[in-house]
């Protein structure tokens, strides 16, 4: 067997083509800052903050995702994912990029622009007039909003800080039975921390927060699941392509067909998962039919927002079912990164449905600055994750799983 | 049905057995089947059997559970019956999901358990020979058809000489319905075995 090559050297095209988003990225969002940012008319202001809010939440959630694939396996002492581990570890560093750009935007929207179009309870008169509003206040104020927020996403890069660095120590030298067992033991600690924090963030109160309360009347229990569905099954995909494109490069030559089969399993099962529970928060609204409840639907299914409503369903659930159901399909690379990329899509799509046509209900507001400022997004995961590709060999070599993950066959 | 002749050869592990089973074909012999006590990891590749249509079947029958329940439905509830549910369409299609979603897994479990029965030979009242009792605890037991070119006593010796701890020659009744143990297996790639 030749030499493996573990060290990844980001190649030049990768660096280019990453600034260049970034830059197209950045000039959309200046041009959106100064014609609809800095405008008089205050749904302008709010669609503007709206896109920034769910392109940044939905971007870090699915870098976050990453480290939640590694706590998950890592708690379930899997082996499968050790020759790719460090992929995911990479991506899950650009929380500590994108989460400080996502708790600047929130914030900024909640202290300084006190956009009421967005988060209605943020309008004091509107919250004392309204005994719904004036119900949920200990949970939606600007107070709580802050402490929480700063917690989460701080919480997240500390956690997840951790759990990269515990996978550093095994770079460093061989481990003997009762060394491995309590390396293992020290990642399973951390990983279930970071597991409880992720569960009390994005798998309940963060979603709601962040997002359901833009219908501040409106609520669903499933809303969290939901949005953890999407970030996930988006996450994989994530890791997915950047698992694909190393090997393209040469890189990760332990890694084959075997592991993409079960990163392809996790991105059919938790496409199905997704719909699972969009259907369920729709049919028993539906079913009800209680207007506090459809108010939320109301603009969706019979509104402008119609087309994206099923659009969305059409490629987060029927082509994810019909072309990945193969398990050939999930052996092959090409039909994996073509699924990767329309999951993605599919959950951007999803998340700006979620947010955006909350905050305008009246017109689609999907556009250039949309689709510009998921390139910003694009940009920095593409250009931070090469980074930190390049920090680390990109084999732990004396991980105690690494040979059950090389002689892995599904 | 014909009897036909076996010949057996019974292994203590799987360390032996792979080994086994990998000479076995590169010498040609004809392989009936391998009767372990457990699932063995690989061993259908080593072997050279072919993938499993079952899952084919299996969605096969599960579009026809779907389309089942969504036609059967959407009669009842729409030609035959209509009824006002709480002043829902009669066509209430998010209603009926469920429904065709459980009829979709129904008809695919019991549809893949039944072919699976099928294709392995076993239903209520039938008795399979046994070419082993151990096979069902805690022995490898390999068996080799003979056919007119095959020599007992050199297959024997052959077995033995690959680890084998038990060896005999059977007359059986090998499958019970379409003959489907007749049909012909797939000749051994020495290539492939060689690259592994």
């Amino acid at each position: 067997m030749g030499a493996v090559k573990t060290q990844f050297e980001m190649p030049s095209k990768m660096k280019t083509w990453s600034l260049a988003l970034i830059g197209i990225g950045a000039a959309a969002v200046i041009l959106g800052l100064v014609t609809k940012g800095f405008s008089k008319d205050e749904h302008a202001v709010a669609e503007f903050w709206g896109t920034l809010m769910y392109n940044s939440i939905f971007f870090t959630l699915i870098c976050n995702a990453s480290m939640f694939f590694i706590c998950v396996t890592t708690l379930a002492w899997g082996g499968w994912q050790t020759t790719f581990r460090r992929v995911p570890e990479a991506i899950s560093s650009l929380v500590m990029v994108l989460g400080p750009i996502t708790l600047g935007i929130l914030l900024y929207v909640v202290f300084i622009g006190h956009n009421h179009h967005i988060y209605h309870w943020l309008d004091k008169d509107a919250v004392n007039a309204d005994p719904i509003l004036k119900g949920k206040e200990g949970f939606l104020n600007s107070g709580f909003y802050l402490v929480w927020t700063v917690l989460t996403i701080g919480l997240w890069m500390l956690l997840g800080a951790r759990m990269r660095k515990l996978s550093s120590e095994a770079d460093e030298k061989e481990m003997d039975a009762v060394e491995a067992k309590s390396y293992i033991l020290k990642n399973t600690v951390s990983g279930a921390l970071f597991l409880v924090w992720f569960a009390l963030t994005v798998g309940s109160t963060v979603p709601w927060l962040w997002m359901m309360s833009i219908d501040a009347h409106w609520y669903s229990t499933m809303y969290s699941w939901y949005t953890f569905a999407s970030s996930f099954v988006s996450g994989m995909s994530l890791i997915a392509l950047f698992v694909i494109f190393l090997k393209n490069k040469g890189y990760l030559e332990y890694t084959n067909e075997e592991h993409l089969h079960d990163i392809g399993k996790f991105m059919f099962a938790f496409s199905v998962f997704w719909t699972y529970l969009w259907f369920s928060q729709y049919m028993l609204i539906w079913y009800a039919n209680i207007p506090e409840e459809t108010v939320y639907f109301k603009h969706r299914v019979q509104g402008p927002y119609k087309g994206i409503f099923f659009f969305n369903l059409i490629i987060n659930f029927l082509c994810p079912l019909l072309i990945l159901i193969k398990r050939s399909a999930k052996r092959n690379y090409t039909l994996v990164t073509f699924m990767a990329v329309l999951i993605i899509f599919g959950h951007w799509i999803d998340f700006y449905q979620m947010v955006m046509a909350s905050i305008s209900k009246e017109h689609v507001t999907l556009g250039w600055l949309d689709f510009g400022t998921a390139a910003l997004f694009v940009g920095l995961i593409i250009f931070f994750t090469g980074k930190a590709l390049a920090k680390k060999p990109l084999v732990p070599k004396y991980h105690p799983f690494l040979k059950e993950s090389i002689i892995h066959h599904t | 049905m014909a009897k036909k002749k076996f010949i057996v050869g019974c292994f203590d592990t799987e360390d032996t057995l792979f080994p086994a089973v990998k000479k076995v074909r590169m010498a040609g012999y004809k392989l009936h089947d391998i009767y372990t006590p457990f699932p063995v990891h690989g061993l259908d590749h080593a072997m050279g059997l072919r993938e499993t249509s079952l899952h084919t079947a299996g969605f096969i029958y599960g579009i026809t559970g779907t389309t089942t329940a969504l036609s059967c439905i959407s009669w009842i509830f729409t030609k035959d019956w209509p009824l006002n549910i709480g002043g829902k369409p009669h066509f209430a299609l998010p209603a009926w999901i469920p429904i065709m979603f459980e009829l979709t897994v129904l008809f695919a479990a019991v549809g893949m358990v039944l072919t699976f029965c099928y294709l392995c030979q076993l239903a209520p009242f039938v008795k399979k020979h046994h070419f082993h009792a151990r096979a069902t605890d805690d022995l490898f037991v390999m068996v080799i058809e003979a056919t007119e070119k095959t020599n007992e006593a050199d297959t024997l010796a052959f077995l033995q000489a690959n680890g084998a701890v038990e060896t005999n020659v059977q007359i059986a009744e090998p499958g019970w319905w379409f003959g489907r143990y007749d049909k012909e297996q797939q000749l051994i790639n020495e290539s492939v075995v060689v690259a592994h």
